[in-house]
């Protein structure tokens, strides 16, 4: 049942959203849209030494997509950047407590993970091209 | 199954023709289906006549000489005459299938456009066009170096005449093409005038009738345009059939869409001469059965009558309507007046994305559209991402509206508004 989708905890991030906004001086910026809903996220980064010092989304889109983006810079700020590659699909969809959501709506909640993976690929890539070409295949398919 | 051609509907009656209204979806729902402008439901009739053909006269058409051969081109060709009479064309070589109105469009940029305009020419459409009528002028535009100009609507989200006699003044505009009506506003543009301020200036005129022809009676003798396409699924019919209308002196000119068999009338190593309309713009094994099918929902829709049709649409339009307007936060797209817009209305719910509204409304059996409904240049007039979008047709009743409005009161429960 949908309703208990649209529980407080989405709602709250969809109302207000945590680290949204512009990131001056990024060194990572990625963007990415969902054709089907017309969903749409940027997700920049500073990093310092392998760490998220500073993460930040933009975007629009439905509660979903734009609650899991909040969500997902509360669980990588401060953290190492090759630790988002760990995130998976099951982290997001049981960090925002929707694990039966319908194929369509997945990728809703999975936007924002799949343009922050492709920001660290994009990063990574010109330090280490053989292991950041095998971590985009693997976010392409998200 | 007798039903009288008055303004009143038995719907009762006619929800007992469509198999599918008995579905019981997940969460033991009953299905609403307010999805009519995307596609509609097919009644029996219909499917049956798919299924009769291949059960008992599977063939193919035109060139055969045994029994089922004929049988199949004489069901064939019995459709073709019954759109003709439908949009009252004056003759059945004026009438070619194609898949849909997305490919009739095309088959008018390819083979009379590429041909007809050209450099520094202009090519006029609306703001409110599905991308099915933007894309292949945009396509065509780009190949030919012409103009691709908007005539923009008024804040009422009615097709502005003034800004479209201004339009066709100044720019040397060599094909008006319009929708009839909005797939998302539901306005219905004043297409008469639209062509006859056209025709003074020589300019031929293409009629989107994807939302029109399936909702109100349609003529194309009395528009007096010179191109019309519509798709069968959204009228009761089967996917994958389309009518495409040309006026015949403009067809006989027109130059071949696909090559291949059945457009000829005799092929030599290097030259053939084309077979006679409308043969010469089907080439291939066209789409047989479904074609027949498309048939008996023509006769479905002509038991009840047009006129019936659009009465019946403007009332369930005005009765959601009115009951929308009274839930707080709500925005409803396009003309307020039922009787200026087809069975259609776009909305928006107070911050609540359509997607999710979409989604709350599918736990409670409710299927409506959410997005862009192809129509991504409206949607940045309309200065929002999307919206969401319920549309009617001749099953539709005022229990389901009751529903849908009841649902519309629980996602301002759920999304605190």
């Amino acid at each position: 049942m949908s309703d208990d989708i649209y529980r407080e905890i989405i709602l709250d991030h969809y109302r207000n959203p945590r680290n949204k906004g512009k990131l001056p001086g990024a060194d990572i910026s990625t963007h990415d849209s969902n054709p089907l809903c017309g969903d749409e996220i940027d997700i920049h980064m500073k990093i310092q030494e392998g760490k998220i010092m500073d993460v930040k989304f933009e975007g629009r889109g439905c509660a979903i997509s734009q609650a899991s983006a909040s969500m997902l810079t509360e669980m990588v700020i401060n953290k190492p950047l090759t630790s988002v590659k760990d995130i998976d699909k099951t982290d997001i969809l049981e960090n925002i407590g929707l694990t039966n959501l319908g194929p369509a709506r997945v990728k809703c909640a999975l936007l924002a993970l799949k343009v922050m993976k492709l920001g660290m690929v994009n990063y990574l890539a010109s330090n280490d091209p053989v292991s950041a070409k095998i971590l985009e295949d693997d976010t392409r398919s998200l | 199954m007798s039903r009288q051609q008055n303004q009143n509907l038995n719907v009762a009656l006619i929800r007992e023709d469509f198999p599918i209204l008995k579905r019981v979806l997940r969460g033991n729902r009953r299905l609403v289906y307010l999805d009519n402008a995307a596609t509609t439901q097919k009644p029996l009739s219909v499917i049956d006549a798919i299924s009769n053909y291949y059960k008992n006269y599977n063939s193919n058409i035109h060139r055969g000489v045994h029994q089922l051969a004929e049988e199949a081109t004489i069901e064939y060709e019995s459709t073709r005459e019954k759109v003709r009479k439908f949009i009252n064309a004056r003759s059945r070589d004026e009438i070619v299938f194609t898949r849909n109105t997305t490919e009739a469009i095309n088959l008018i940029a390819y083979s009379w456009g590429s041909r007809n305009i050209g450099r520094n020419d202009c090519i006029l459409i609306t703001e409110f066009e599905h991308h099915s009528n933007i894309v292949p002028w945009q396509m065509l535009a780009q190949e030919k170096n012409c103009k691709l100009e908007y005539v923009g609507m008024d804040e009422g989200g009615h097709f502005n005449l003034a800004e479209y006699q201004e339009m066709i003044n100044r720019n040397k505009v060599k094909l008006v093409s319009v929708s009839q009506m909005s797939n998302v506003l539901g306005t219905i543009v004043p297409m008469n005038r639209i062509i006859k301020l056209a025709h003074e200036k020589g300019i031929p005129v293409l009629v989107d009738a994807a939302q029109s022809v399936p909702h109100m009676a349609v003529d194309v003798q009395e528009m007096d345009c010179e191109f019309l396409a519509f798709s069968a699924h959204k009228m009761l019919g089967p996917t994958g059939v389309g009518v495409l209308y040309v006026k015949r002196e403009i067809l006989m000119a027109m130059r071949p869409f696909l090559g291949g068999g059945d457009m000829i009338k005799e092929v030599d190593k290097y030259e053939t001469s084309y077979n006679e309309l409308p043969y010469k713009f089907e080439a291939g094994t066209p789409n047989i059965a479904d074609v027949v099918g498309f048939g008996a929902s023509i006769d479905y829709l002509n038991r009840i009558g047009m006129p019936a049709v659009r009465t019946h649409e403007i009332n369930l339009v005005r009765y959601a309507m009115e009951r929308m307007m009274n839930i707080g936060g709500i925005t409803i797209y396009g003309p307020l007046q039922p009787t200026a817009r087809g069975g259609v209305i776009a909305f928006n719910l107070g911050d609540i994305h359509p997607h999710d509204l979409a989604t709350i409304m599918d736990d409670r059996g409710i299927a409506i559209r959410s997005g862009h409904h192809c129509a991504q240049v409206l949607m940045r007039r309309l200065q929002v991402s999307a919206t969401s979008r319920v549309s009617f047709y001749i099953y539709n009743n005022k229990e389901e509206i009751d529903l849908f409005v009841q649902a519309l009161k629980d996602a301002r429960r759920l999304f605190k508004i």
